[in-house]
């Protein structure tokens, strides 16, 4: 059966060639799971149900706001759970108006209400439930996204995973502590007045005034080491956030040589943090970070540049990270760390060493049991696995694909069953020669006969493989592809090749008597 | 030419109870083994916690290792040597600690007590959630391998033999699942991958013999010829293929063994006993072939002979 024979060997050189240029080069094409070379695996789960407390807590003083416009007393608007805001209202007189104010407020639904007593419960709807949450991990996402660049790692890999998951890959990362810090702050910047009329010992000890809350600064003693907090009594609204900024940067204290935070609002920003500056002359203004106080400047006179500055005894790595994190934008909610795997390059670098010699050994025992046990016929085998494992590198260079380590057993294991499929044809080429049959027509009968188990085998091989892949997590996955790409490859090698090599060998117009089998 | 095999004329069928005897203690023994066991044990991938390999820059010993966390007071860490006297893999149980405090922490404190530099080579962390989850989704995972090849090896044969290949696919996770709890090894999410594998792989020997029955039963039986006759050459005539086929991907299995590293340690002792179990079943199940004939043709009046004889022209017709 010598048909087509041009086009066969031109559809082998095809592959062949696609092969190589795939691969090369071969340092930048194949890409290595973060096994092999080191670097940082995190899965975050985003709090959302944060994320609609503060929403819900921004809707609130809108519609504070906007009651206030209308001259409808408000006596106290709460949040209750993640989703509801309980309004209480000074008195029932003006009711019917204060209703309007709440259907216009078109996130809300009624869900209870008492008009004698001037109360209403607003529900978020459940729709903008949905919306809200998935914005806050789209946004996390986004803001994460932003910090890693601004970090600087090559080829970075963050994607949403589930309803409320990060999956963040960090490939070569070479100080993981630092880069988890820089990812997993949520990095809210408020600016907040400082209640001086209150007695913040008193507070620390449980009498907060009405309105304001008890914050800390946390102060390590350079000598001792010891770390002390110190309470500040503040207002509870928030007067600016660092969203209203525009930069933030890294400067060195002429004085003290110690760095410090920049930070630029936006115009905005700047317009009222210079009207908050100018009402409140000579009150403190405390610099809040995630719940902490960094400073409580006294506001001196009216700054209309729209600059401050963040001090508050940083070295120099913590300044630039807070810079990072300020420009980058706070995260909606905060982000906690469900799955982390870091790998550090040393053992990265083993596991490259261990699965090179794997796979050497592994290929070195099969070809040599190949030719010893079919001699010419296990010789073709084998350059169909050694054109099985070409394409196989090409094709995850290809799909980019990554090696990781498991990747690398999943090769080892192709090398071992890329050859059964040789094995089946060869033994029944072997047993039609047994049964009496000319050579040409067992190897005929061997290919067409043989070719039904194989596909069976593949398929099977198949199925595990797309369950692997499907459930697996990053390294399994790895296996689960090279392993897919391996079987599938061996088809075209071990079927396809192989007998375009035989037919080259024995179907040629010379009379064949022998073949070596 | 080397052959091996050939004219094999083994009466596997004659000695099937043997083979059912062999499986059921092994299936009975991995049982009993993880039942002692308390069930499997399940590595961090599924239970939660987090795992810290660690190597040092001079030799420690174990009590050193402790010493050191124990200042840290994180429960009950078991610390094992991996590798050489200067690697040790720690496994902590769910901690307060946050991820992010973990490795500084444990530095730190094994570096204080064996007065050493440490270096954290592998770090890994699975919050309690995350672990459930992938607790149910392996059971899943095997099961969906299962059923995938129950349906496809029922739509390419016939029900019986699905339900003959799952049986004996059950028997090699099992048995497998066994080794591995005999031994002490964890249940990983690479050992899982190894028993998927197991499944997709194992099965394969097992469709070579099946459908060589078939190819004989599609000539007719010949005067004289039983069930038992054709099931015994099957198997014959496909052993040396069984055998060969399994000993290639043995061999690749016992490379990765033997020189894959620590990492792969478990994954490839998983392979290399499923390998082996699994070539030894499908030889097993194809003598179940014979049992399942003689239980459906029980109750025909004219014997097992007649009954197979004109299923194997129905067989042929379509």
């Amino acid at each position: 059966m010598r048909r087509n024979l041009p086009l066969r060997i031109g559809i082998v050189v095809a592959v062949v060639i696609l092969s190589a240029w795939l691969l090369y080069p071969p340092k930048k094409t194949i890409n290595l799971g973060l096994d092999l070379q080191g670097g940082i695996h995190l899965v975050l789960g985003v709090d959302v149900d944060k994320a609609l407390e503060s929403y819900i807590g921004r809707e609130g003083d809108l519609i504070r706001a906007e009651l206030e416009k209308k001259g409808i007393g408000v006596s106290r608007i709460e949040r209750r759970g993640s989703t509801e805001l309980v309004v209480q209202l000074a008195s029932p007189q003006n009711w019917a108006d204060a209703q309007n104010v709440f259907k216009a407020a078109g996130a809300f639904e009624t869900k209870e209400s008492d008009q004698t007593a001037g109360r209403v419960v607003l529900a978020l709807r459940a729709r903008e439930i949905a919306a809200q949450r998935d914005e806050a991990v789209r946004v996390g996402l986004e803001t994460i996204r932003n910090r890693i660049d601004q970090f600087g790692v090559a080829e970075p890999s963050i994607q949403r995973q589930g309803d409320n998951r990060i999956l963040i890959q960090l490939p070569g990362v070479q100080d993981p502590e630092r880069a988890k810090a820089l990812i997993g702050k949520t990095a809210l910047l408020e600016f907040k007045l400082v209640d001086e009329r209150a007695d913040s010992e008193a507070a620390a000890r449980g009498t907060v005034p009405e309105g304001d809350e008890v914050l800390y600064q946390r102060r390590v003693e350079k000598e001792s080491g010891v770390e002390r907090k110190i309470p500040y009594v503040v207002r509870k609204q928030t007067l600016l956030t660092g969203r209203d900024l525009s930069t933030a940067r890294v400067s060195i204290d002429q004085n003290t040589s110690e760095p410090y935070v920049s930070v630029e609002f936006n115009p905005a920003g700047a317009k009222a943090f210079s009207d908050l500056t100018d009402a409140n002359v000579n009150k403190r203004l405390a610099i809040v970070l995630d719940g902490n106080v960094h400073s409580a400047p006294v506001i001196r006179e009216r700054i209309p540049s729209g600059r401050a500055q963040i001090t508050g005894g940083f070295t120099s790595q913590e300044a630039t990270d807070l810079a990072i994190v300020l420009r980058a934008g706070a995260l909606p909610a905060p982000v906690n760390v469900l799955e982390e795997r870091t790998v550090g390059p040393s053992l990265g670098a083993d596991s490259i060493r261990r699965g090179l010699m794997s796979t050497l050994m592994a290929s070195v025992a099969v070809i040599l049991f190949m030719v010893i046990y079919y001699r010419l016929s296990g010789l073709i085998a084998d350059l169909a696995l050694a054109l099985n494992l070409v394409i196989l590198m090409a094709a995850m260079a290809g799909f980019h694909a990554t090696l990781t380590l498991p990747g690398i057993a999943g090769i080892v294991l192709t090398i071992g069953m890329a050859v059964d499929t040789n094995i089946l044809i060869f033994e029944r080429i072997r047993e039609e020669l047994r049964s009496g049959k000319t050579v040409r027509a067992s190897i005929d009968a061997g290919f067409s006969r043989a070719f039904r188990t194989v596909i069976d085998t593949h398929v099977t091989v198949l199925v595990s493989a797309a369950i692997l892949y499907q459930f697996g997590t990053g390294p399994v996955k790895g296996f689960a592809v090279s392993l897919a790409i391996g079987i599938l490859a061996s088809l075209f090698t071990a079927v396809f090749f192989t007998r375009l090599i035989f037919d080259l060998i024995y179907m040629g117009p010379r009379r064949v008597e022998t073949v070596s089998i | 030419m080397l052959q091996i095999f050939v004219n094999a004329r083994y009466d596997f069928v004659g000695k099937r109870r043997w083979f059912y005897f062999a499986s059921l203690a092994a299936v009975a023994v991995s049982l009993i083994s993880i039942a002692a066991h308390r069930g499997l044990n399940y590595g961090i991938d599924f239970t939660g916690g987090a795992l810290v390999q660690v190597r040092y820059d001079k030799p420690v010993t174990v009590a050193q290792v402790r010493q050191g966390l124990d200042e840290l007071k994180l429960g009950s860490a078991v610390i094992q040597q991996f590798g050489d006297v200067r690697e040790y893999l720690i496994r902590l149980p769910e901690t307060d600690l946050k991820a992010a405090e973990i490795s500084a922490r444990i530095q730190e404190a094994l570096g204080k007590a064996a007065g050493a530099r440490v270096e954290i080579r592998r770090l890994e962390f699975v919050g309690p959630q995350v672990g459930r989850d992938l607790q149910l989704q392996a059971l899943y995972a095997v099961l969906a391998g299962m059923i995938g090849i129950l349906i496809y090896v029922a739509i390419r044969f016939d029900f019986r033999g699905g339900v003959i290949s799952i049986a004996a696919l059950a028997h090699d996770v099992i048995v497998t699942l066994g080794a591995i709890s005999i031994t002490n090894r964890e249940m990983s999410l690479s050992v899982l991958a190894a028993l998927l594998t197991i499944v997709g792989y194992s099965i394969n020997d097992t469709i070579v013999v099946f459908d060589r029955i078939r190819e004989n039963r599609g000539r007719g039986l010949r005067r004289g010829q039983s069930v038992a006759d054709l099931v015994n050459n099957a198997i014959n005539q496909t052993l040396s293929r069984t055998i060969l086929t399994s000993f290639t991907t043995f061999l690749a299995a016992v490379v990765l063994f033997l020189f894959g590293g620590e990492v792969l340690h478990d994954f490839a002792f998983a392979l290399v006993v499923g390998v082996v179990t699994g070539t030894y079943s499908s030889v097993a199940a194809a003598t179940l072939v014979m049992d399942w004939e003689l239980w459906s043709s029980k109750g025909a009046t004219r014997g097992a002979k007649q009954a197979v004889k004109a299923e194997a022209v129905a067989t042929k017709k379509p």
